[in-house]
């Protein structure tokens, strides 16, 4: 039960947040991160045409040995990625809130430029208060 | 082709829309007491169906007494009013003096608007003369009808004997803006501080009112809102003291 980082995917598939929860976690230049969000985006696009039966909003959650993957897809594209451990169950709840944040203090924020990275105070203070 | 006369609803829209962009322009003090002239004839011109939603203006003043707006709208609404801003301004203090010219506009209503209720309700309206207790009206009322609770201090200043403060620890209207570290001597509540000095101005106190960020540790948002009066007010309170 532990929450290791959080990204937050534009529309584009750039990534326009990321931060790391915990230590212990591998260090990534933030140019890999990038590639994988990028790549992360690509996935989710094919997998959203995957389906057999009907239109599917795509992957939901990737799962490895010790970590476990929750996307979330908002209506206007934006992805938001939740990175934690196999036993997490909240990790849908968890993402609903941070989609809340979001909406308050990035998109009522005047100085945030819409698909750009996300540098604002108030975003950090309320994660960080989320998630610890 | 030619128009020879514009679609009457077109002229309003542009009337009104110049004597806006008078009152924005740094013209002075003075031009922000007239009003545009345009509802009225926008009335006229809006011919109503039968069934059809009354205009705005023939509404009960005191039926939305109680109702609330979208918090969510209004900072939506709030966020595209200083992006706007921001865009026709040459520096900080251009911006929060437009801020505050805004904020103005809205003091005046905000204030007619609770007078005239109060005369409705009670049984002994008054205007207050002297400066403290208008400083609680403002702490209380005011705040109460524009942001839905009271503000939370008053503090005068030490060093200078004509300075108030009024103390707000979470401001409702600046509660998602983050001002970026290089603009961060902008403080957004200077359309507060505009509602300030337009209630000031019409209870006849006279003041410059400007919004400053005083953050703590556990409020990050506390902002201070600095009344400096004039001194004729100094002098009117000093000879009343008698």
């Amino acid at each position: 039960m532990a929450i290791f980082g959080l990204w937050v995917i534009n529309k584009a598939g750039g990534l326009v947040y990321q931060r790391n929860f915990g230590d212990g976690l591998p260090t990534l230049t933030s140019n890999e991160y990038l590639v994988l969000a990028g790549t992360l985006h690509g996935i989710h696009a094919i997998t959203s045409r995957l389906s057999p039966t009907g239109s599917s909003s795509g992957v939901q959650v990737i799962e490895g040995e010790s970590f476990k993957m929750t996307i979330m897809l908002t209506p206007t594209g934006t992805k938001f990625v939740l990175l934690t451990s196999v036993t997490e169950t909240t990790a849908d709840v968890i993402l609903q809130k941070v989609y809340e944040v979001y909406a308050d203090a990035v998109m009522k924020n005047p100085f945030h430029t819409p698909e750009m990275p996300i540098r604002s105070d108030g975003f950090d203070r309320r994660i960080t208060a989320l998630l610890g | 082709m030619s128009y020879p006369q514009p679609h009457p609803r077109f002229s309003v829209l542009s009337s009104s829309s110049l004597s806006s962009a008078e009152h924005l322009s740094p013209a002075g003090s003075s031009a922000r007491f007239s009003l545009p002239s345009a509802p009225s004839i926008n009335t006229s011109v809006n011919t109503p169906k039968p069934g059809f939603r009354p205009n705005i203006y023939d509404r009960n003043l005191n039926k939305s007494r109680t109702s609330e707006v979208s918090a969510a709208a209004f900072a939506f609404l709030f966020s595209e009013v200083v992006q706007y801003t921001q865009k026709r301004v040459t520096g900080i203090a251009d911006l929060e003096r437009r801020l505050n010219t805004l904020g103005y506009r809205v003091g005046t209503r905000v204030f007619e608007l609770m007078i005239w209720r109060n005369e409705s309700s009670s049984k002994m309206p008054k205007r207050e003369i002297r400066f403290l207790p208008a400083l609680m009206l403002i702490h209380t009322q005011v705040w109460k009808a524009a942001f839905g609770k009271p503000a939370d201090a008053i503090e005068k200043s030490v060093e200078n004997a004509d300075e108030y403060m009024i103390i707000d620890n979470d401001p409702p209207l600046t509660r998602n803006v983050s001002v970026p570290r290089d603009m961060s001597q902008l403080s957004c509540s200077s359309f507060s501080a505009g509602i300030v000095e337009a209630v000031l101005d019409g209870l006849g106190f006279p003041a410059r009112v400007t919004a400053h960020n005083t953050p703590t540790d556990t409020l990050p948002n506390r902002t201070t809102i600095l009344i400096k009066l004039e001194r004729l007010v100094l002098e009117r309170e000093e000879a009343m003291k008698q």
